[in-house]
């Protein structure tokens, strides 16, 4: 891969506030064009990260290299280039949709001609015709979320920084917002996206799981559920409740999860067959059918979190496997 | 730093465009901008009458000669006292004075004439002295030239003891305010009073609440330096508090004959620093709070003490050393003495270079913390 493919290249990134380590050195690696997701849980350090890789944050320690600028120190340079979206409502609520529009193309000194263009572009292309002269302070989530994403790629920059963006919004504006992200990634523009949400992640190009500001797996999503074939198991019993009690203290067993009626089984091997399971299950008079069942994100979201087990355990298989 | 960048025009002007949007936006701002300096201005023009005239008052008159109704008619002259009541002898006076029917008695004793050609004190003027106001206008009164040959009277504080005053006429000549209209004296002070409060208070909120509402994480990830961002949102609030200046002057005008004696070029000149100053205070202010309440509750902080002390409401000589010395912190304090020499006395504004430069110390000092503080935000 050469330098300009690459978007992002951090290295040892960490972080230090007064009481906490908020990030621990974070390795990444982001190629252009690509939808790159956070995944992790509040608290994970996914903010910190995005607020150091765009230069608002001074990293404690760690070299960051964003489209082959030295940050912080060119941090002045970069923000002609990125967009960035907050992961709150950040447009001014008392002007109107065009306002903030023509506001932000002023602040990016865009020729006036230019801009003007470019606006009616945008509130054609965003479905803003009939609500540009409204108050965004009166508008749905949804629609202000897809204004603060129009406000964020109108200098149209080839990099976006997206922090939870759709946390506050309904499930289809959810979808409609990550067709527009794939646009965007097809016009050319790289898109750092952070989410606590499986199914997002799961549409990512590629992913970071981030946990208590630690990098504990990162990859294309269907190679890190990969990583979790055959230790996966979906337990169907009669009494759910007393299995899972059973299961869980069955060595070997990361978490049973309920799903609906059955079981849903992470083992931090694939040596654990499920012989063990039923018999487990059976001592204790309780009959059950055990079968494999296909790893998502969720699991491996919870397999690396895992502290005991599966950190070193995924990490490991993953490095391999990267080779 | 990003603060020393060249400086944006277009980035300038769409802060300031945005910011007057807003201002316009929210009706209550725009009221306030507006009514509270007429407000103000009436409520201390008209109600706020630190000259007191027709205080209730009730005279016994004991002697009932021709020169003591002389006299009598020439103190009811003065309008300080205005008789409500009858009273046949001092002591009832003394008890409707407890009860607060009156505020003033007057005596004047049987053997008046006599007392006049003695050169002793010819009547007695007793007093409210719980009120240190009414007790000064009736000072007044002792010591106005009530009568040919009279000398003194007595002023009695507590009703107590009867301390005379120095036998020597004082003749109160007031310069420049010969009418004693508290007006002439308080309309420029209201200019400095009403930019203190809307200026400090207007910048602050500004900000903290751009930082409440998520608006500063978004700027600070745009080219836009902070620099541009201060000048572009100070400058519609600079703005403002130059039309509010001008239209307590023309109302001061208007209602109350408030005259500039010296240059409008020099009045203006004088505005512009305490707006700076304020301005600065004000972002000094919201780089500190983190709610919009907080930078309220600073901002008055700074205003209770700058109207208290800076000589607005109580005479500055007449506080104690430590009062003043903390008083010469406060930009209204020096904004005071230049204002009110450029309206009142035709000063010029050079002329009074000690309180320039003490504002423009004091601005100079406010702009250096808040970019200090500003850029540590930015981080």
């Amino acid at each position: 891969m050469s330098a300009s493919e690459i978007a992002i290249r951090a290295r040892g990134l960490s972080k230090d506030f007064a009481q906490c380590h908020a990030v621990s050195g974070i390795d990444l690696t982001v190629e252009r064009q690509q939808v790159y997701g956070f995944l992790g849980p509040n608290g994970s350090g996914k903010s910190t990260s995005i607020r150091m890789l765009c230069g608002l944050l001074t990293p404690s320690a760690g070299e960051i290299e964003v489209l082959g600028l030295k940050i912080p120190e060119q941090a002045d340079i970069l923000r002609q280039r990125i967009g960035y979206m907050t992961q709150s409502f950040s447009l001014f609520s008392d002007l109107t949709v065009r306002e903030n529009l023509e506001f932000l193309a002023a602040i990016q000194n865009m020729p006036r001609r230019q801009a003007a263009r470019r606006i009616d572009e945008l509130i054609s292309e965003y479905h803003f015709i009939e609500q540009q002269n409204q108050l965004t302070g009166t508008m749905s989530g949804g629609q202000k979320q897809r204004l603060a994403l129009a406000g964020s790629v109108l200098h149209q920059p080839e990099l976006l920084f997206l922090d939870e963006p759709t946390s506050a919004v309904d499930p289809e504006s959810r979808r409609d917002f990550w067709e527009k992200l794939f646009e965007l990634a097809d016009g050319g523009a790289t898109i750092l996206v952070s989410t606590h949400y499986m199914d997002e992640a799961e549409r990512c190009h590629r992913l970071a799981i981030l946990d208590h500001g630690l990098l504990v797996a990162d990859g294309a999503p269907t190679e890190l559920t990969d990583v979790l074939d055959g230790r996966i198991l979906k337990v169907r019993a009669k009494r759910p409740r007393r299995a899972k009690q059973v299961l869980d203290n069955v060595p070997g067993v990361i978490s049973a999860t309920h799903i609906g009626s059955t079981l849903r089984v992470l083992l931090d091997s694939k040596q654990l067959s499920k012989e063990v399971l039923k018999r487990a299950l059976v001592d204790r008079q309780i009959s059950a059918e055990i079968e494999p069942a296909q790893a998502n994100l969720e699991d491996v979201f919870v397999a690396v979190t895992d502290k005991q087990t599966a950190s070193a355990h995924l990490a490991n298989s993953d490095s391999e496997e990267a080779r | 730093m990003r603060l020393l960048n060249k400086l944006n025009g277009r980035r300038i002007a769409a802060v300031l465009i945005k910011e007057f949007r807003q201002i316009f936006r929210d009706r209550v701002t725009l009221a306030m901008i507006v009514g509270m300096p007429i407000m103000q201005l009436i409520l201390f023009g008209y109600a706020i009458n630190l000259n007191l005239r027709h205080l209730p008052t009730a005279i016994v008159d004991e002697a009932g000669t021709s020169g003591s109704r002389q006299l009598l008619m020439d103190m009811l002259a003065t309008q300080i006292i205005n008789p409500v009541v009858y009273a046949e002898s001092p002591q009832q006076l003394i008890d409707m004075l407890r009860r607060g029917e009156i505020s003033v008695g007057v005596v004047v004793p049987q053997d008046f004439e006599r007392r006049l050609d003695a050169n002793q004190e010819v009547a007695q003027v007793l007093v409210d002295g719980s009120d240190t106001v009414l007790q000064s206008a009736a000072s007044q009164l002792a010591q106005m030239p009530i009568v040919q040959g009279a000398r003194a009277a007595v002023v009695d504080n507590n009703l107590q003891s009867s301390i005379p005053l120095p036998s020597a006429r004082i003749d109160v000549v007031s310069f420049y305010n010969p009418q004693r209209v508290s007006a002439i004296n308080i309309v420029p002070g209201l200019i400095g009073i009403i930019l203190t409060m809307t200026m400090v208070m207007f910048t602050s909120v500004a900000i903290v609440r751009e930082r409440e509402r998520g608006n500063m994480e978004l700027l600070i990830t745009t080219p836009i330096s902070a620099a541009e961002l201060m000048i572009g949102k100070l400058l519609p609030y600079g703005l403002i508090g130059l039309v509010q200046t001008s239209l307590i002057l023309v109302l001061g005008l208007l209602l109350f004959n408030v005259p500039i004696r010296g240059s409008a070029v020099d009045v203006y000149l004088a505005t512009i620093l305490l707006i700076l100053a304020n301005l600065s205070m004000g972002i000094l202010i919201s780089t500190r709070a983190q709610s919009q309440f907080q930078s309220m509750q600073m901002t008055f902080f700074v205003f209770l003490p700058s109207v208290l002390l800076s000589g607005f409401m109580f005479p500055f000589d007449g506080m104690p050393k430590a009062a003043q010395w903390l008083a010469e912190i406060l930009p209204l304090t020096h904004f005071l003495r230049l204002i009110r020499g450029i309206m009142l006395r035709g000063a010029g504004l050079l002329e009074m270079w000690p309180d320039m430069l003490a504002l423009l110390g004091f601005i100079l000092l406010m702009m250096t913390l808040a970019i200090l503080r500003f850029r540590k935000r930015l981080d």
